[in-house]
């Protein structure tokens, strides 16, 4: 495999790889443009405040992974770190592909929709393709993900006339319509209501099996992380607390009791009991 | 227990055919309800003047005033003075909404620059700009720069500070957004800045047309040789109290139409925003 260090980053050596994952490997077959993420020593203060503290995680391509914890435990931090929104203090962070040359292509979707309020939701998930790409095309290719996220006929539609699911799905869109290797997710189903909730996640699922991607999901939510994920990273002040294998086929019952019983076994190490 | 017969009363009831036609009825008063009051003051200032309550020569009748509209317009006086005050008020609105716009913008995209000229630029804000029109006589004389400039100044401070708010409160989020997707500055003006502020641009931009007539109204007044003030204050010096008025009513129609137009342009500009959709 071919590692090739975050655009802020160094690569890493190869004999540095020594630290222990779950990665398992993933459930699903990973597209070939699917990125690898290999993260090391991963620190972060504001200040006095030292929110990641060491970080060692490696996620093979194509892999789902959950990261759950109380609010504060550095998730999200990491997340942006990852992403490049946010500078680490120290570490490293590098992507890798199976395919080889370029570095894979990530994209975010966030808590809020964050979409343009003066473009149409055509010309928003065209954003996500990036400059320089012309307008028909960019028309064509949202076309097509747009009717993958069941929202073809409101192509032409401004974002304020959608409800919240609906623009949370516009939201992902823009970030499928690149066909990124990395798909990370900030709480993106934290917003919407219980059952725009599931829909959304049984959509997750399925783009996800479609699309191949390595999808990085933080959530508070520890039933959607076990829902989701091939893998379910607990984090606690900074550090992995917890590092649990989801060994079950995709798509996943609601009311399975093998999940209710590992979604109990993460409560528990989250809770502290 | 025994079943108790329930007795109902009616307390609302509409028709379907009733209920729109109160709805339509009232749609119809509310269209005409602005004109009412306006209607009425002329009406009853019509009659004043006719039952010889007001002398002509403190006001003239609404008749005089659209006989002298009459007179100017086929004199050919009016249309030419009319032309020059407009062209005169958009020479200044373009001029100096152009600089206040620009510094707006580079103020709330660039730190240097608004610590640079953003302190300047408030300290000559609090300065009426009317007070400098002694000194403007003195530099350009009663020509058209002394107006430029004065128009220009007025309707500068209204379009910076507007233009300014507006980019600086553009949603982090959605620059954060635009960043992480790969957009270079100028994609991220074009696409997220300029649009978001555009709604407080808006607002300066209309600001901005009240200071260009009341600037324009002052200035042609004092210093000018043609143009609707000149008309005014000429008609003044024979006491023809009708071309006053008049000069007064076409001030406001002028005004009028000016904020129409804006108005237009901004609900077409911000037809994405729910507040400037039309129901």
């Amino acid at each position: 495999m071919n590692v090739i260090a975050h655009p802020r980053f160094k690569p890493i050596d190869k004999d540095n790889d020594k630290h222990s994952t779950a990665g398992q490997e993933p459930a699903v077959a990973a597209a070939p443009g699917a990125g690898a993420i290999r993260v090391r020593g991963l620190e972060k203060r504001f200040g006095d405040n030292q929110v990641l503290r060491g970080l060692d995680l490696d996620i093979p391509a194509g892999q789902f992974v959950a990261v759950i914890g109380k609010s504060g435990c550095g998730k999200s931090t990491l997340l942006r770190i990852l992403m490049g929104l946010d500078a680490p203090s120290a570490g490293s962070v590098a992507f890798g592909t199976a395919s080889g040359e370029a570095a894979p292509n990530a994209r975010i979707v966030f808590q809020e929709p964050r979409l343009l309020p003066w473009l149409t939701v055509a010309d928003n998930v065209a954003v996500g393709l990036g400059e320089g790409v012309a307008k028909a095309r960019g028309r064509t290719a949202a076309a097509q993900v747009l009717s993958e996220v069941q929202l073809a006929e409101k192509a032409g539609d401004w974002p304020a006339q959608l409800s919240g699911g609906q623009r949370q799905r516009v939201a992902l869109a823009r970030a499928l319509v690149s066909k990124p290797g990395i798909l990370a997710l900030d709480e993106p189903l934290g917003a919407l209501d219980a059952l725009t909730r599931i829909s959304m996640q049984e959509l997750l699922n399925r783009v996800w099996r479609e699309l191949g991607f390595t999808a990085v999901l933080v959530t508070h939510d520890v039933s959607e992380a076990v829902h989701l994920a091939d893998r379910v990273i607990v984090l606690e002040e900074g550090r992995i607390a917890m590092d649990l294998a989801v060994p079950h086929p995709h798509p996943r019952r609601h009311g399975n009791p093998a999940l209710a019983e590992l979604e109990g076994k993460l409560l528990a190490a989250i809770l502290g009991h | 227990m025994a079943a108790v017969d329930t007795h109902f009363v009616e307390v609302r009831a509409v028709r379907a055919d009733e209920g729109q036609r109160a709805g339509r009825s009232r749609q119809v008063l509310e269209g005409w309800l602005p004109y009412l009051v306006p209607v009425a003051i002329i009406a009853l200032w019509q009659l004043g003047s006719s039952a010889g309550w007001i002398s002509s020569r403190v006001m003239p009748s609404p008749v005089d005033v659209v006989l002298a509209f009459w007179q100017t317009t086929t004199s050919g006086q009016l249309p030419k003075d009319i032309a020059v005050s407009a062209g005169r008020a958009f020479a200044g609105l373009f001029v100096g909404g152009s600089i206040g716009f620009l510094l707006g913008i580079a103020n709330g995209v660039s730190r240097l620059s608004e610590k640079l000229t953003d302190t300047t630029l408030q300290m000559m804000r609090t300065v009426p700009h009317l007070a400098l029109i002694p000194l403007v006589i003195l530099w350009f004389g009663i020509g058209e720069e002394s107006k430029l400039f004065l128009t220009s100044l007025g309707v500068l401070f209204p379009v910076y500070l507007n233009t300014y708010h507006g980019v600086r409160n553009v949603d982090r989020d959605l620059i954060e957004m635009g960043r992480v997707y790969g957009m270079g500055n100028w994609t991220l003006f074009r696409k997220v800045i300029f649009p978001g502020a555009l709604p407080s641009i808006f607002v300066g931009l209309r600001y901005a047309l009240g200071i260009m007539w009341l600037t324009l109204i002052v200035s042609e007044s004092i210093a000018a040789s043609s143009g609707i003030g000149h008309m005014a204050n000429n008609a003044r010096e024979f006491m023809m109290t009708d071309v006053v008025v008049l000069s007064l009513v076409i001030y406001a129609l002028l005004g009028k139409v000016a904020d129409v137009a804006a108005r237009a342009m901004e609900r077409s500009a911000l037809r994405w925003n729910p507040t400037y959709q039309q129901r």
